[in-house]
């Protein structure tokens, strides 16, 4: 049935979300913390286990299937409903803090992939060896 | 008139998925035809979304773009928070654990590196700008980060309204930036693989820039970069209002 499919991913949703907003509350934070994230960890756990097979495959995987694959074109509507002109509005001072710390950000990401990379792969082992 | 009107109102959601299928029928069509698949068909539908937005922006006044035209309303539900997070949370079907441990340390590294690195950069340039009021700068720094840390801590700071709104611009662009940018640089950066990917999420954090700009660039990458993004925000209303205002307030 493709539904179990698709009411696992919204329980995993739902569960994420009510634990990201009690961490919110616990922090004395005024947003969701991660729910996203931790509902896509459940769902990752779902779908490695044998325990939850009835809802994560045949029919009932595709459920889940159709809405990854339906991210892009959510994507585009997404970005179609973004508040541009106020964005285009902010003058030179919003432009330049967004641009600068994209940038910055870009420049990090080769830098930060190393971490936890280098000692842990085989063939660095390997040299390192030799 | 009034008949076609009160049908596309009434099922607005459905003439959204039939507006974007055709939005993305065409950037596909684009892609293949003008840019020879060197620009990807997603890039382009995300170009031509954001340009709509723009148009929709200017006309109505309003401020969810396109969605404020009364006839693409559906817009707005289809591209909202709820739609977004449930196909996000769907693409994590099929990853695999041992890639999430391999990067888990990198990606939660990445998420504070990312929100300080996001707020000193918009803090410098508030401070460049010539603004001297703490409350100010860290409203602007937060800005910078994403464009609900950056309300969230003015308004827990008490800074002006004149000063969220910049904050709130400023976080736009990045998101716009981040949404737009990241396929052109993806190969210079070293992102192509699941590591890449949820530092690359870590760093940007902006859920919405992530989930475009990965989109364009890879859709395999995109469950690593969110769940790592999804974080960010959370991470950056704790430290705004905090950490970061307490020491921005001791330089001024």
């Amino acid at each position: 049935m493709i539904v179990y499919g698709v009411a696992l991913l919204s329980a995993c949703l739902i569960l994420g979300m009510v634990i990201g907003e009690a961490l919110g509350v616990a922090l004395n934070v005024e947003a969701n913390v991660g729910g996203v994230g931790i509902a896509m960890l459940f769902l990752v756990f779902a779908s490695n286990s044998e325990k939850f097979k009835t809802l994560t495959e045949g029919s009932a995987g595709s459920g889940i299937k159709f809405w990854s694959a339906m991210y892009i074109p959510i994507v585009v509507a997404m970005a179609a409903r973004q508040n541009v002109a106020a964005a285009v509005d902010g003058g030179l001072l919003a432009l330049l803090a967004g641009i600068a710390a994209v940038v910055v950000s870009f420049a990090l990401v080769p830098i930060l992939s190393k971490i936890g990379n280098s000692p842990a792969t085989d063939d660095q082992k390997e040299q390192g060896a030799a | 008139m009034d008949i076609i009107e009160t049908v596309f109102v009434r099922n607005n959601l459905v003439v959204a998925f039939a507006v974007v299928g055709v939005t993305i029928w065409i950037s596909y069509f684009l892609a293949d035809k003008l840019t020879n698949g060197r620009i990807h068909g997603s890039a382009i539908a995300i170009a031509l979304g954001l340009l709509a937005a723009y148009i929709g922006g200017v006309a109505t006044g309003g401020n969810t773009g396109v969605a404020d035209f009364a006839l693409l309303g559906g817009i707005g539900l289809m591209g909202g928070g709820m739609m977004r997070d449930f196909a996000i949370v769907a693409t994590a079907f099929g990853v695999q654990l041992r890639e999430l441990k391999k990067a888990g340390l990198a990606g939660v590294i990445s998420i504070f590196a990312g929100v300080i690195v996001s707020f000193i950069v918009g803090a410098a340039i508030a401070i460049l700008f010539g603004y001297t009021d703490p409350a100010a700068i860290t409203t602007i720094g937060a800005g910078a980060v994403t464009y609900i840390v950056g309300p969230v801590t003015g308004e827990a700071i008490g800074a002006s309204d004149a000063v969220i709104t910049l904050s709130v611009a400023a976080g736009l662009v990045k998101s716009i930036l981040v949404m737009i940018g990241t396929p052109l640089v993806a190969k210079h950066i070293g992102l192509d693989n699941p590591q890449s990917a949820m530092v690359f999420g870590g760093l940007m954090g902006t859920t919405s820039g992530v989930a475009a700009g990965l989109a364009a660039t890879d859709p395999k990458l995109v469950p690593y970069g969110a769940m790592t993004a999804t974080f960010y925000t959370g991470v950056g209303c704790l430290l705004g209002p905090s950490i970061l205002f307490f020491i921005v307030s001791a330089f001024y």
